[in-house]
């Protein structure tokens, strides 16, 4: 093993972790909306989405710092969410499975194509305000976004964590997952509770739409369709319904992408990505995190 | 390259009438005049290509007319709008041809509604030129056999690899070239099939090949593996969306070589995405420039802007290009009869319009010169013209 073979496996291992942090914060929220609904929330891409055009509005038209345009994107994706919530998936909270699923890929089409017509299917740039300085250390390049990237997914994760563990509402959702009817006959607003976790979700994924945004500096409305399938990848590899599933799961994603494309091919990158989810579903179909759960008939 | 772009209503609205208004003065119809049909997009999605076409057409018969016509003839045009749709293009180019009585036809520009009309104009014998219908079926049939009456003004995508190929190796003096490809568009692979083979052709070897989708936005893995291979020169023949976020995640991986493409690039949004400070010893091919310094495009340039207070596009350019082939045409031919006219055309030699010198290969597609724009901090510069 020569020293350039090390030295590229180490840039593209910083490559990939700040493509999987992206995927990380998505597919937390899937992992959460679906632990709480066992619903697959495939309009979650598109909150990302939302999310970053919120941004860019705060920092492209009203020139707000990074800081606060970060987390009105959230608030703003929160409520978006709850309001997707409250108006499609509430009415259809006791409707067969799939008839949700089948709504959610209808909000997904109408966010999508909203925005189209709301701000042009043309991609938009972020302020150059935000452009990267680069750090070159010891031949291998680390630009500040990436650093901002990561930094940003770990404090999130951290306060989901605290908030999930720690706190009245956390062990709500906590119980409501666990058994929703028991929570309920325990006094649990469980409408409240899924509500919330709609708002947790999908601001994480407004913090994931801001940091693309800042970093590949090109936004559009179709830009949450592939992230969007690739954190459900991440979210099952990780064991679907599981909180540190999703930010490992995503991370190893990125990390995967960015070695085959590196090592073998970027023709087999995808490729790869969906490979993985296949073999999770043929051989450990719980995920890495999951434990083995018999379902009760 | 076709894209479609949308245009407000009003302004399409306003211009429906000038087209109408145009053509009423068309019809009349004596002996003294000389009828060009345009088949042009003039409402719809492509509505700006259509209108820079009638400009550009319009231009080019004002002048043949102010030195007293072709063959003691005036030439006029009648335009006919196609809504930018294959059927309606359909549907004008009947009405061109049965009722106008035209002897010729310029357009459309949208490869798929010249091909849908191509078949009343063939039955019709009577010549027709694409100005940009860039699509090879444009004038040859499913079979491969050419269309005898079916004729453009803009070479076919895939030679613009070819150009950008020597360029590279002839005024760059790059060896080592890395592509990367668009895998999702016939338009970036057709490039960089004819990059790759003038380059090996020329002697230059392509050190790494990558392929990438629409909408993708992360390349870095990519782009640091071919960094490794250590090219001169990066061919990036997609567009301007990808290419703009692969060019930036290059530079940063401090991948400092010159970069090319196609006319994909072609957008003010390529600096936006790209920065500015990135866009330099970046060169992309095309079909026209403004900028370019010949003495007829200069001309043709100030006239354009002093009648239609603008720029002239591609499109203006390559339809003025086309009337004045129409022009050398009948003044070979010596004739305005329509099968004599398309014989002429076949045979052009010797012309030489503002996007260069052109004739027709056997296949009735030009062979001409590309031009190649350069970016100084991305702006847009006339670097050169290439030859075929």
């Amino acid at each position: 093993m020569d020293s350039g073979f090390m030295h590229q496996l180490l840039q593209q291992l910083i490559n990939g972790l700040s493509l999987g942090s992206i995927y990380a914060l998505i597919a937390l929220g899937y992992t959460m909306i679906y632990g709480i609904l066992k619903l697959i929330n495939f309009a979650h891409g598109d909150i990302y989405m939302v999310g970053a055009y919120i941004g860019y509005v705060c920092t492209t038209i009203f020139h707000l710092p990074f800081l606060p345009s970060l987390l009105i994107a959230m608030a703003g994706s929160a409520v978006v969410g709850m309001i997707i919530e409250r108006i499609a998936y509430r009415p259809m909270r006791n409707a067969p499975r799939i008839a949700i699923l089948i709504t959610a890929i209808g909000v997904s089409f109408f966010l999508e194509n909203g925005m189209i017509l709301l701000a042009s299917p043309q991609p938009r740039t972020f302020s150059s305000e935000f452009s990267a300085s680069v750090y070159h250390m010891g031949g291998l390049v680390i630009n500040s976004q990436q650093i901002i990237i990561l930094i940003s997914t770990v404090v999130l994760m951290l306060a989901l964590t605290y908030i999930v563990n720690r706190t009245k509402m956390g062990k709500a959702m906590r119980a409501v997952s666990f058994d929703a009817d028991a929570a309920r006959l325990m006094g649990i607003n469980i409408d409240r509770v899924i509500g919330m976790t709609f708002a947790l979700g999908s601001a994480l994924a407004a913090a994931g739409g801001v940091l693309v945004g800042v970093y590949y500096n090109s936004i559009d409305p179709l830009m949450g369709m592939a992230p969007g399938i690739k954190a459900f990848v991440a979210a099952v590899l990780g064991g679907i319904g599981i909180i540190p599933g999703a930010m490992v799961g995503g991370i190893i994603l990125g990390i995967v992408e960015a070695l085959v494309s590196g090592f073998i091919s970027s023709t087999f990158r995808d490729a790869a990505a969906f490979a993985i989810l296949i073999l999770i579903l043929l051989y450990k179909p719980q995920g890495l995190f999951g434990k083995n759960v018999r379902e009760k008939v | 390259m076709v894209r479609t772009k949308r245009i407000l209503s009003v302004l399409t609205a306003g211009l429906i009438l000038t087209a109408a208004i145009s053509g009423c003065g068309g019809s009349k119809g004596s002996s003294d005049t000389i009828k060009l049909g345009g088949n042009l997009e003039m409402t719809g999605g492509s509505a700006s290509y259509g209108i820079s076409s009638r400009n550009g057409i319009e231009l080019a018969l004002r002048e043949v007319n102010a030195k007293g016509g072709v063959n003691g003839k005036k030439v006029t045009l009648v335009v006919a709008d196609n809504k930018s749709e294959a059927t309606e293009a359909t549907n004008a180019m009947q009405k061109l041809i049965s009722q106008d009585k035209v002897v010729g036809v310029i357009g459309p520009n949208l490869s798929s509604a010249v091909i849908a009309s191509t078949a009343v104009s063939s039955a019709a014998r009577t010549a027709d030129i694409s100005p940009m219908g860039t699509n090879p079926k444009v004038t040859v049939d499913d079979h491969g056999k050419v269309k005898p009456y079916n004729f453009r003004a803009c070479f076919i995508d895939p030679f613009q690899g070819t150009v950008m190929a020597d360029f590279a190796l002839n005024t760059l003096k790059v060896r080592r070239a890395a592509i990367m490809i668009d895998n999702s568009s016939d338009y970036a692979k057709g490039l960089a099939q004819f990059f790759r083979e003038k380059f090996e052709a020329g002697g230059g070897t392509i050190v790494g090949e990558e392929m990438y989708l629409q909408k993708d936005t992360d390349f870095k893995a990519t782009l640091t593996k071919l960094r490794d291979a250590n090219p001169d020169f990066l061919y990036i023949p997609g567009y301007y969306q990808e290419v703009g976020l692969i060019i930036r995640q290059a530079k940063e991986l401090g991948l400092n070589v010159a970069m090319a493409g196609g006319d994909g690039w072609d957008s003010q949004k390529l600096a936006e995405i790209a920065l500015p400070e990135n866009l330099n010893n970046c060169y992309f091919s095309s079909l026209y420039s403004p900028d370019d310094t010949s003495k007829l495009n200069k001309e043709f340039v100030e006239s354009y802007q002093k009648e239609y207070k603008q720029k002239p596009d591609v499109f203006a350019a390559l339809a003025y290009d086309s009337a004045k082939l129409f022009i050398k045409a009948m003044e070979d031919a010596k004739s305005a009869d329509p099968g004599k006219i398309a014989e002429a055309l076949a045979q052009v030699s010797g012309f030489t319009g503002v996007s260069g010198s052109i004739k027709f290969d056997g296949s009735h597609n030009p062979i001409k010169a590309a031009v190649i724009i350069e970016l100084k901090n991305g702006r847009q510069t006339f670097r050169t013209k290439v030859n075929p």
